[in-house]
């Protein structure tokens, strides 16, 4: 503006000159603007907005939700294998006295017929110490257990339940050691494994409903975030854009997004899953540590748990992307 | 290039807003649609641009019917089409630059191969120092403006224009106007929404005028 006024008020040689200068200077701006268009180009689909924000925290939170969900089953499932594992692979023969026999000689024949037996690891019979510790509780201390009648046990340890006859093995014992019985646990393990069973399975359709609540506020929250941008879509349309193009773009933002708070939400959930390994671990490990552990398994979620929250992290970013995609072609259909 | 026959739209059921258009726009002609508030005239630019159907009658654009356009061809027959809205629709969160350079850039085009016909475009629309700026900062004038570059910048075969002079002074109107001249004569039809009389009688052109409904064509 300047170089045109100045030309207009004299002519002298050294105002055009100045005007030269004037347009050499412009046309290097010039040149300067087009290298400074060079720089990174804005995303099509505005980044950071509270829309986009909230979505990335409701994914991360559901998916957070989720992952805890499936490590809690898992734990349960792995929990409740245990349980069975280590009732079916243990077997008690109890001796009863009988009149004229040693009670104690009797409980060690027992354990040779066990041991003799085919599938049977070992057969150990519950010493007298032993025994009375278990007592203790009931019967208090300083008692003369050799007074009194008590049954001595054996406890078998099976090396491959499957083989084992058990019906057998009981009648080989009434055989041979009267008084003698065999607690197989049938009854217990028939009762853990309906326990275990259904609690994996209410475990599982927690996590089927954690899994369709994230599902729907994914998607009601994709549809949110997509509301803001209906301007791009309708512009991007119209200055001639394919459908197809306007789908990827957004499909990739919202893919990005979903991945972001999947991955926040599944690495949250994840490292909740160490630090109670390591809090809970040693205390595991203490005093009452095998009562603990026998019930509740050790605390730790397998390779399962981690991987299935990566998974849902994965799961739960492409179906952010999906929606998204889907809302495009749906506004597209009725701008159309 | 654009020809209406017979054309007549309702919405829904009610009473036909727009009846019995037939007129043509020629290659590299120059016209007005005018006509009071309300009469149609976005209606009409917008059934010219594909993104409305007739109810009735016969539209054919660049020698297709534009009812046997499939929703895939639709795409590349706007990119043919340069629109100027009423209210700019830029994105806001795009620099003015990229504003301009969007229809370039959804055909996937790499920037460094369109930089310079964007730069120079924006300094023909007087924009050159603004190319940075985001369109919430630009004034009325300077939006209007890069809006109509962005129609440009696709060389479309027509351009239209919704009331491309309603938000700005007369004298950036008149500089507008001329922009518009001066691209009519590079080749490009141009038909310009306005229901402005005096900018109309400052130039020698064709007048559609839409009253209650009807077409009249003023040669």
């Amino acid at each position: 503006m300047h170089g045109v006024s100045s030309s207009r008020k004299a002519d002298s040689p050294s105002t055009s000159e100045a005007a030269d200068r004037v347009r050499e200077f412009q046309a290097t701006a010039y040149r300067r603007q087009a290298r400074l268009a060079v720089r990174k180009p804005s995303q099509l689909i505005p980044e950071n907005t509270v829309a986009g924000n909230a979505l990335t925290l409701v994914v991360a939170i559901m998916c957070f939700l989720a992952c805890l969900t499936l490590g809690a089953v898992t734990l349960v499932r792995d929990a409740s294998r245990e349980w069975q594992g280590d009732i079916l692979r243990e077997v008690t023969i109890q001796v009863r006295p009988v009149e004229n026999l040693d009670t104690a000689a009797e409980a060690a024949k027992a354990a040779t017929v066990a041991r003799l037996f085919p599938g049977v690891a070992s057969a150990e019979v519950v010493s007298a110490d032993e025994s009375e510790a278990l007592l203790e509780p009931w019967l208090g201390t300083g008692l003369d257990l050799s007074e009194l009648p008590i049954p001595r046990l054996v406890v078998v340890r099976l090396s491959d339940p499957s083989i084992v006859d058990l019906s057998d093995l009981a009648q080989r014992l009434r055989a041979q050691v009267p008084g003698a019985t065999l607690d197989d646990h049938r009854a217990w393990t028939s009762r853990i494994e309906t326990m275990a069973s259904v609690t994996v399975f209410v475990g599982l359709s927690i996590l089927a409903l954690v899994f369709v609540a994230t599902i729907l506020s994914v998607v009601f929250a994709t549809r949110g975030a997509m509301a803001g941008n209906k301007d791009v879509i309708s512009v991007l349309h119209f200055v001639g854009a394919e459908d197809g193009y306007i789908a990827r773009e957004f499909q990739r933002h919202f893919l990005l997004l979903g991945l972001r708070g999947g991955l926040t939400g599944a690495a949250a959930a994840a490292f909740l899953f160490l630090l109670l390994g390591f809090v809970l671990g040693p205390s595991v490990d203490a005093a009452n540590g095998e009562q603990v552990s026998a019930l509740f398994g050790r605390f730790t979620v397998g390779p399962i748990g981690y991987f299935g929250a990566l998974g849902i992290a994965f799961l739960i970013a492409v179906m952010t992307a999906v929606t998204s995609r889907l809302t495009v072609y749906r506004y597209l259909a009725e701008t159309d | 290039m654009i020809r209406f026959e017979n054309v007549g739209l309702r919405y829904g059921v009610g009473p036909e807003i727009l009846r019995d258009l037939s007129f043509e726009i020629e290659p590299r002609s120059f016209q007005f649609l005018t006509g009071p508030s309300g009469a149609g005239k976005t209606t009409l630019i917008r059934l010219i641009f594909l993104s409305m159907k007739p109810t009735r009658g016969l539209i054919t654009v660049f020698d297709r019917d534009a009812a046997s356009l499939t929703k895939s061809e639709l795409p590349a027959v706007r990119r043919r089409i340069g629109v100027v809205f009423q209210d700019f629709r830029l994105l806001d969160h795009l620099t003015t630059f990229e504003n301009v350079a969007l229809p370039l850039r959804v055909l996937n085009k790499d920037e460094s191969s369109y930089r310079t016909d964007v730069v120079e475009l924006l300094r023909w629309v007087g924009l050159g120092d603004r190319m940075h700026a985001f369109p919430p900062v630009l004034s009325g004038g300077e939006k209007q403006r890069a809006a109509i570059a962005r129609a440009l910048i696709g060389k479309p075969e027509i351009l239209l224009a919704d009331e491309p002079t309603g938000n700005v002074d007369p004298p950036l109107a008149r500089r507008l106007m001329r922009l518009f001249v001066e691209l009519n004569r590079l080749g490009t039809s141009v038909v310009i929404a306005t229901h402005d009389i005096n900018l109309m009688n400052q130039f020698n052109a064709r007048r559609l005028v839409i009253e209650e409904g009807r077409l009249t064509v003023y040669e």
